[in-house]
């Protein structure tokens, strides 16, 4: 076990999967010469060259459509978006192409690709930047999403969804780009639509992914001096979501907080609580609360900002009125 | 209305850039002539059955028919071989059955029914045949413009020496997709051949009305890049300039637009009551008609009776309608059918 960062572990899993399979390349805004725009492509074009990791022009729509293509021909393309709030510039090619193609050609053809890149708010760059789009792309059949935390899922997660022979997005976070965390050693594939378990406990099950998974971990320290024991879910995956997991904890702790940074309106918090009221209706002990991003766009002044997604402050609030 | 430029028989049109002197196509044998005489008859009857079967009710959704344009699939599709990529738009019939796939499958699934090519999922604007290199099939307009692209690139990445011809409506040119695709194409050399079938109408709007530029094979000035304008109705043609761009793609990696002047017969699709032009301008060019002018070169030729002719299209008309009936007998797919092919 090394502790490396977050975006190490995704040039890692990118070039071991390179090195592995050369049917795999990386295109996208700056990820050759420039090392990308988050330095998760550092060394790779000096490492794999210029035919397998390819600076694109500023055409989101055009060279997401061309690694689509690519992957209908059986290459494994993985398309970075500098940020995913830019993959609504492609979303016809995402949702249209990549997501139906397979369905509409009776499954003649398969779409083995990955789109990968930044999302989330937090860092003033205003409401066109700060999307954090999981929700989105889960509603669509066809695509899997899954939203690594940590390095340790980034690098397995990544591996697996460059294996898999359906187009994944792996939606990583500039917040989480530089955190570092432990890695196992050698060649390691984390499975797709499974959770993790980041710590148990009794009162209450928190579910979460992403970015807000640290934050929770901090809450949760803070509840833990007011002596209330939560278990955190990390999905990890969201499409396909790992609902045995979420179900077996509400039915242990009776109470359920669900914390991410999708919009409160269609989320993936609200998902996740219409499918626990379902299965689990006679386990809850209180109304199933959510702690997301807020009902606006995200405003640039920090002071506003930092109320707009999920903060451990708003947790800790809804954890204390659930158990209450 | 515009009067539209009817064919002259000039072939090249204009250009660009100066085309490249590759010499003559490699001739077609008898029989290989007769193979695109038969799928482009077989694509005639096809579509008139469809018409038919669409006025009576058996084909749902959208049914867009491809009468008048026969030669710009066949002469294009003559000039490359069946391991080269294709893929087209939503007017894709001819793309289809000229890339193997059987009436049969064919009349299936716009029927909607389980031995449908695609297992009734597609529908009349998404016919896929992978085994001979056809890509869809695609309703997105321009949407697969990128697509194309992507296939030309895998080719060029596995060292293949292949083209792919990606094939659009004049409408889609106005399409982001296809712009970022142009310059993407031209700049990363990109062995790809954008075929602008181009009908003059965009649905009901037509060139002059949809397109700053009407000679849309301008368009490639933009990009740096070879741009094609070619009269459309006859096989030979056709063949001969898609020859020589696939030529220079294979030996070059370059791509190029290739406007083909062509002229649909029928509406947009089925449900277009046609306002937008006269019957006169669609008589007018039925004088021009693609399957006749290949048909009077066969016979001139001395190689082939019409007797032989005649009885090569009494073949397809019986094909046509025993693959209606054999459609129309086959079952609906089951409702487990919805939740298969989502994932591979």
């Amino acid at each position: 076990m090394a502790k490396i960062a977050y975006r190490d572990a995704v040039r890692d899993a990118m070039s071991e999967e390179m090195t592995r399979d050369s049917r795999v390349f990386l295109i996208g805004e700056e990820v050759a010469q420039y090392n990308g725009a988050y330095k998760c492509s550092k060394g790779l074009l000096d490492k794999f060259g210029p035919d397998r990791v390819i600076d694109s022009p500023i055409s989101e729509a055009g060279f997401a459509g061309l690694a689509i293509g690519a992957a209908m021909y059986g290459l494994r393309p993985i398309v970075e978006f500098m940020t995913f709030s830019f993959s609504f510039v492609a979303f016809d090619q995402i949702v249209n192409n990549a997501a139906q193609i397979r369905y509409m050609s009776g499954g003649q053809i398969k779409i083995p690709m990955v789109f990968r890149g930044n999302s989330g708010g937090g860092h003033q760059i205003g409401a066109t930047h700060s999307h954090a789009p999981e929700n989105i792309y889960a509603t669509f059949p066809g695509l899997k999403v899954v939203v690594p935390a940590f390095a340790a899922d980034v690098k397995g997660l990544l591996k697996s969804a460059i294996r898999d022979d359906n187009p994944i997005l792996v939606i990583e976070n500039e917040a989480l780009y530089g955190r570092e965390s432990e890695v196992p050693d050698g060649d390691y594939l984390t499975p797709i639509g499974k959770a993790n378990i980041l710590q148990e406990g009794t009162d209450v099950t928190i579910v979460t992914h992403g970015r807000s998974c640290w934050t929770v971990l901090e809450a949760a320290q803070e509840l833990h001096k007011m002596g209330i024991r939560a278990e955190i879910i990390d999905l990890r995956s969201i499409k396909p979501l790992d609902w045995p997991t979420v179900f077996a904890s509400v039915r242990k702790t009776h109470n359920l907080v669900c914390v991410d940074e999708t919009k409160p309106f269609c989320g993936v918090s609200a998902q996740v609580a219409a499918e626990v009221q379902r299965a689990c209706f006679d386990h809850l002990d209180a109304p199933i609360l959510r702690v997301t991003s807020v009902e606006a766009p995200m405003p640039f002044s920090s002071a506003l900002e930092d109320e707009c997604i999920p903060n451990v402050a708003r947790i800790i609030e809804a954890v204390k009125q659930v158990v209450a | 209305m515009t009067q539209k430029p009817l064919p002259t028989g000039a072939g090249v049109l204009a250009t660009t850039q100066p085309l490249p002197d590759y010499g003559k196509a490699p001739e077609l044998s008898r029989e290989e002539r007769l193979r695109w005489y038969r799928l482009m008859f077989l694509t005639r009857k096809f579509e008139e059955r469809s018409y038919q079967s669409y006025q009576t009710g058996l084909i749902g959704g959208f049914c867009h028919l491809y009468n008048g344009q026969e030669a710009v699939a066949a002469g294009t599709f003559a000039a490359i071989t069946d391991a080269d990529p294709v893929i087209t738009a939503y007017r894709d019939h001819a793309h289809g059955l000229m890339r193997g796939i059987r009436p049969g499958p064919a009349f299936a699934e716009l029927y909607g029914r389980a031995t449908g090519v695609v297992k009734g999922k597609g529908g009349s604007m998404h016919y896929f045949n992978v085994d001979k290199q056809m890509y869809g099939g695609h309703g997105i307009v321009g949407g697969q413009t990128a697509l194309g692209l992507g296939l030309a690139f895998a080719t060029k990445y596995l060292g293949e020496k292949k083209v792919c011809f990606c094939y659009m409506g004049d409408g889609a040119v106005n399409q982001g997709a296809f712009h970022e695709s142009l310059n993407l194409a031209q700049l990363m050399k990109i062995p790809v051949i954008y075929v602008i079938e181009n009908n003059m109408y965009s649905m009901g709007t037509a060139v002059e009305r949809h397109s700053a530029p009407v000679e849309l094979y301008k368009r490639a000035l933009g990009y740096d890049m070879m741009g094609v304008r070619a009269e459309a109705q006859d096989f030979d043609l056709v063949r001969q300039v898609s020859w020589t761009l696939a030529e220079r793609a294979r030996k070059e990696n370059m791509p190029a637009i290739l406007e083909l002047m062509t002229y649909r017969y029928r509406g947009h699709s089925m449900s277009d009551p046609q306002y937008y032009r006269s019957k006169d301008e669609v008589e007018e060019y039925r004088k021009h008609d693609p399957v006749e002018i290949l048909r009077g070169r066969i016979l001139s030729e001395g190689t082939v009776s019409e007797k032989d002719l005649d009885k090569l299209e009494d073949e397809v008309r019986k094909e046509v309608q025993e693959s209606h009936e054999w459609a129309l007998a086959s079952p609906y797919p089951a409702q487990s059918e919805i939740y298969t092919d989502i994932y591979a």
